[in-house]
């Protein structure tokens, strides 16, 4: 069996950015294990520009920012394993891989980076009546067939769900000669970014349908047509409301969920909130030595604040491997009111940095205060003019902040009036 | 005198701009949060533009991504993206090389990707 210093899972955004950090910290023997063809992940097939602004003060396209990484990585002695699939991982650290030149293969690190990033939410997840006809892919991977493989998924579609992802698609698959009829949302805001609705919707004239959804799918062999309703405030089909498209082509733009199947396989504990492993503020899981950063552990807003998270699973790993270890006394950070999560769910009291909490909020609220609580102390507090959950917030907590904290941090939002 | 609001596209903040405009002049600016938004601003209200992305073909038949290098009048996007579609890029091609030049007035396609 292969022993090696630093494994990481994943050749993404994620995975990059904590190889470079792991290896200028200290660790000089690193492995990154891909199951693509190439470095980059899901950046390589997004074209679009808008990366990169807060990390490199421009607008880049996805591959763009990718090779910048991949450049780094290449700069260093980084082994770089493509067309490799990790298909297990223990808790003693032993990866299992496939690939078709070693076939099933070992391989027992000292530390491991989960770095696998998120799928997609598929049709199944959402239980959409009608037949299961050709034509309805999930966003992103109508994404890869043109971006990547350079052929058209249809001609006239519609689009459930105004996730960033769908909205991108709905300008590509205009500029490429196709229709795009509708795009539905549920809920009564898009969950993407102001600026896509701008550039991708209003830019083209295709409309949005808030509080709506696809109710019936219809086609035998490809789809022909769905049936969009609105809903009520409880997300239920007003009947009478129905509009008919007729369509070839439906996209499905409806989340992501952080790939954790290996780390399950390990036994570390998952947060039902996040999805993602609990993890201490240097990212570390409750397996010592096996850190997670990027989509896997949190669905980010930007790239560029996954490479930053990266970048400290690549520095904690690496004073790992150096020896440094956690104590076993920490504090617990819990999501409160109007909070739907806060991450990390634990801070090492040894700890003595500034540590930065990383949370969403339920819903929009004006004039809002956040605040970071333990027992009666106020730890941290920030007023927001407004706060929506497409947003990902952050607060700092000082490292003599978390010295008083009692047992529990409580992350919440209070609305104007209640404070 | 009329005042146009926008939403800036520049970055994910998204910040919400108006412009008071007198027969095409822009008066005045408010509300954006930088620099790049106040000319976005004064552009869009007069002759809003976009950076097209997209994909052009190689020769060994893979897609190489490409983008204008400045934000050409959105009235001519669809203009571009036949140029695009029906050109080809000649293998081995790196990051910022010239796939066709002065697509539209002195904007360049360019490849964002490196195909070897």
């Amino acid at each position: 069996m292969m022993e090696r210093d630093l494994v990481i899972i994943g050749g993404g955004p994620a995975g990059l950015a904590a190889a470079v950090s792991a290896y200028d910290n200290g660790a000089k023997d690193v492995v990154i294990i891909e199951r693509d063809e190439r470095l980059g992940g899901i950046l390589n097939q997004c074209i679009h520009n808008g990366f990169g602004l807060t990390r490199f003060k421009e607008s880049l396209s996805g591959p763009e920012y990718a090779a910048r990484f991949i450049e780094l990585v290449r700069q260093r002695e980084i082994t770089v394993m493509l067309k490799t699939t990790v298909l297990d991982l223990s808790a003693d650290k032993t990866v299992t891989a496939i690939n078709e030149e070693n076939g099933v293969f070992t391989l027992k690190a000292k530390a491991i980076i989960l770095a696998m990033g998120c799928r997609e939410r598929s049709r199944g997840a959402l239980n959409i009546a009608g037949t299961r006809p050709a034509g309805i892919y999930s966003a992103g991977t109508a994404q890869k067939y043109v971006n990547i493989k350079g052929y058209m998924p249809g001609k006239r579609v519609v689009i459930l769900g105004s996730g960033d992802i769908g909205l991108i698609m709905a300008r590509r698959m205009t500029l490429e000669g196709a229709k795009v009829l509708a795009v539905c949302e549920i809920m009564p805001y898009s969950s993407g970014l102001k600026r896509n609705i701008v550039q991708c919707l209003d830019d083209f004239g295709i409309p949005l349908y808030l509080n709506h959804t696809i109710t019936k799918i219809e086609g035998e062999k490809r789809v022909t047509g769905v049936v969009v309703s609105k809903v009520d405030e409880n997300k239920k089909p007003i009947a009478g409301t129905e509009m008919h498209f007729d369509c070839d082509t439906v996209l499905f733009s409806v989340g992501l969920i952080p790939e954790n199947e290996l780390t399950k396989n390990a036994g570390i504990k998952l947060s039902p909130r996040t999805r993602g492993a609990c993890v201490y503020q240097n990212r570390e899981t409750q397996i010592e030595g096996v850190f997670a950063c990027g989509n896997v552990l949190q669905v980010h807003d930007l790239v560029d604040f996954v490479s930053e998270e990266a970048e400290l699973a690549g520095a904690s790993a690496a004073a790992y491997l150096n020896g440094k270890r956690r104590t076993d006394n920490a504090v617990i950070v819990e999501n409160g009111k109007n909070v739907g999560y806060a991450l990390p769910q634990m801070i090492d009291r040894s700890v003595n940095e500034n540590v930065k909490l990383f949370f969403r909020v339920t819903g929009t609220f004006k004039d809002c205060t956040i605040i970071a609580r333990s027992d009666d102390k106020i730890l941290a507090k920030r007023k927001k003019k407004i706060a929506v959950p497409g947003e990902m917030e952050t607060m700092l907590l000082t490292a003599e902040a978390v010295a008083e904290a009692g047992e529990k941090i409580e992350v919440y939002l209070e609305t104007c009036g209640e404070n | 005198m009329k005042t146009v609001a926008l939403t800036c596209i520049e970055c994910p903040v998204g910040c919400r701009i108006e412009v008071d405009l007198e027969e095409n002049k822009v008066l005045a600016v408010r509300g954006n949060s930088c620099l790049r938004g106040k000319m976005y601003a004064e552009n869009e209200v007069v002759c809003p533009k976009r950076v097209v992305t997209s994909t052009v073909k190689t020769t060994d038949g893979r897609m190489l991504p490409v983008k204008t290098d400045k934000p050409v009048p959105k009235t001519e996007i669809f203009a571009v993206m036949q140029k695009i579609n029906s050109a080809t890029a000649t293998t081995p091609v790196k990051i910022g090389d010239v796939i066709i030049k002065a697509v539209c007035e002195d904007a360049n396609v360019v490849a964002t990707g490196n195909a070897e």
